[in-house]
């Protein structure tokens, strides 16, 4: 079901390090002028004629999460499938998916696979972007309710002018265009 | 047996972009207007509070660096965090300190500076604030995007319009141009609002808050100290509190908010309200109004409207000074600004003045029933908080 990485051969790393550069690029060569010019990073703001200092200590913050609790979820997208929990003690599904169920306090889940269809409740149109999404076109985000009985938030590959709510969508797992990872989105079911 | 809480002393900053000060210089700016009104100084509070969301700014530490700056030390300093409602929580953690006997003066502190990083950080931390992985690693979802898929399916299933949402915004920036410390101080037509590019569909630029910086300061009394304080205490009457689910797929419905629908009831039951018609006991409120559709859903999860109608109260101007329930006369989040950690704080120093009547000309409510609301979300409903103040105890 998976096809091979985006024909660019870029992914979403090297695409967000490029809008960054882009972003912040400009603005550290404007303070390595600035400190050799005039010994400080201090300059005043054109607007209000503000002093400002630009700290000269970049934060860098690239997190590592944890999904090792969530190998199958993992593992289920590898073969294109999308999966759920439901607790074996009380029968609560969940997705997003977890392994311990507060409902009963068990830890005991079933993995089972997330059906194809289901039913458009509501959705957006990302215009403006955060930086690490500034390498994409507006993307439609919707929230779409399945028959399992939960719902689930992903983009929506369709023209938003074209969207009503209840609209049947079915579900992709496969490498994002653009960005080479393997997710999931809808598509309009007909 | 809970101790009476009253408000003292009220102090804001100008909100807008403040390149001109620092984050503890911009705090001070709040708290030393506090303190003057209620002619303390630092050394008669025994703790402070400070709401600062943080991370688009450079102190890690805010509270500490507050309590410095503003000569606080040794005095106990924590700083709490609820998202957009982080200066509610500093309020109700303040009030707590007091209710339970364990404090007699208090401060709450709210302060942000959110220009301290460029735009698309901001944005970025933002649209973070739900389920990081669920939500923004793989889909990108934005503050105003959270809110454009209530906005959806709230027009979707009651016919509001987008003209009916700019009409939220034209109020509230005619209340900003009278408000000297709001950041925008011009009035608007529906037609600019209209005409404003989109920033998560259906919302548009005109739909939103804007980036702030600012802080606002309240100073908490127990009855026995406010009574030696000031001729005017404000009555901390109630304060309802509830959060929602991280994830937005989990919620019930996109119309309303649930969390602040159940902080109304908290507050409404503690202070006395009818529920069925809150809008008879108040004179005044302000509501949480990061973007035009929270405006209307407020109305609706306070029971000012019924739901599906909270946009017909907008349409027939039912909101501004004259109509049933005046809201964010001090031009909300919309046209004040939203120093996310200093905005809950800003709403009971509004609300404190308002009661006393000292609101500028022209945005001063009629007081008849001495009673107010400040309603203040975190997030996309993610907290909610309630409070409600009072001239009698
Ligand atoms: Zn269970």
């Amino acid at each position: 079901m998976t096809s091979n990485a985006t024909s660019s051969g870029k992914t979403v790393a090297s695409a967000v390090r490029d809008v960054f550069e882009r972003i912040y690029g400009d603005p550290l060569k404007q303070l390595e002028s600035l400190i050799t010019a005039t010994g400080l990073p201090v300059y005043k703001d054109p607007k209000t004629g503000a002093l400002l200092w630009v700290d000269v200590r970049e934060l860098r913050l690239r997190f590592t999460l944890s999904v090792n609790k969530l190998e199958k979820f993992i593992e289920g997208l590898r073969g294109g499938k999308l999966m759920y929990t439901q607790c074996r003690r009380c029968g609560a599904k969940y997705f997003p998916p977890q392994v311990d169920c507060p409902r009963c306090k068990a830890s005991d889940v079933e993995w089972r696979e997330v059906s194809t269809e289901g039913e458009l409740v509501t959705w957006t149109v990302i215009n403006v972007k955060p930086a690490s999404f500034s390498h994409q076109g507006d993307y439609v985000v919707g929230i779409v309710k399945m028959p399992d009985g939960f719902n689930i938030t992903a983009w929506i590959d369709a023209d938003p002018k074209t969207l009503k709510p209840g609209m049947k969508m079915r579900l992709v797992v496969d490498r994002r265009p653009g960005e080479g990872y393997i997710t999931y989105w809808f598509k309009p079911a007909f | 047996m809970t101790r009476k809480v009253a408000v003292v002393g009220v102090g804001v900053s100008k909100f807008g972009n403040r390149t001109d000060v620092s984050l503890p210089e911009l705090a001070w700016e709040a708290v030393k207007e506090a303190f003057d009104d209620a002619r303390l100084g630092p050394e008669d509070v025994q703790g402070f509070v400070v709401g600062n969301m943080g991370g688009w700014s450079s102190e890690a530490l805010p509270a500490v660096v507050v309590g410095e700056y503003c000569g606080l030390v040794p005095k106990s300093g924590i700083r709490v965090e609820a998202a957009c409602a982080t200066g509610s929580a500093a309020v109700r953690t303040a009030y707590h300190m007091i209710a339970s006997g364990e404090a007699d003066i208090v401060m709450a502190i709210g302060v942000e500076k959110m220009n301290e990083s460029p735009t698309p950080t901001v944005v970025e931390f933002i649209g973070r604030a739900g389920n990081y992985f669920w939500e923004f690693e793989n889909f990108g979802l934005t503050f105003p995007g959270y809110y454009a898929l209530y906005a959806t399916a709230y027009m979707q299933r009651y016919g509001a319009t987008e003209e009916d949402l700019c009409k939220v915004a034209v109020k509230n920036h005619y209340y900003g141009s009278l408000n000297p410390k709001a950041q925008f101080q011009r009035a608007i037509t529906v037609e600019e609002c209209l005409n404003s590019r989109y920033i998560a569909w259906p919302l548009k630029l005109y739909d939103s808050s804007p980036i702030t910086d600012g802080a606002a300061a309240v100073i908490l009394a127990s009855e026995e100290a406010a009574r030696k304080i000031t001729d005017t205490p404000v009555w901390i009457k109630a304060i309802g509190y509830a959060n929602g689910t991280a994830n937005l797929s989990k919620r019930p419905d996109f119309v309303g908010l649930e969390a602040a629908q159940v902080a109304a009831k908290m507050a409404y039951k503690k202070a006395g309200i009818d529920p069925e018609n809150p809008v008879k006991h108040f004179d005044v409120a302000e509501v949480h109004d990061c973007f035009t559709i929270a405006e209307i859903m407020a109305y609706e999860d306070l029971g000012f409207a019924k739901r599906g109608e909270g946009y017909k109260l907008i349409r027939e101007g039912q909101t501004y000074i004259g109509g049933v329930i005046p809201v964010n006369l001090d031009g909300g989040l919309k046209a004040k600004g939203h120093p996310i950690g200093a905005t809950g704080v800003s709403m009971v120093a509004e609300l404190t003045k308002q009661l006393r009547q000292q609101a500028e000309r022209g945005r001063q409510a009629t007081i008849k029933n001495g009673m107010a609301l400040a309603h203040n979300v975190g997030g996309t409903g993610h907290y909610a908080f309630v409070t409600i103040l009072g001239l009698s105890p």
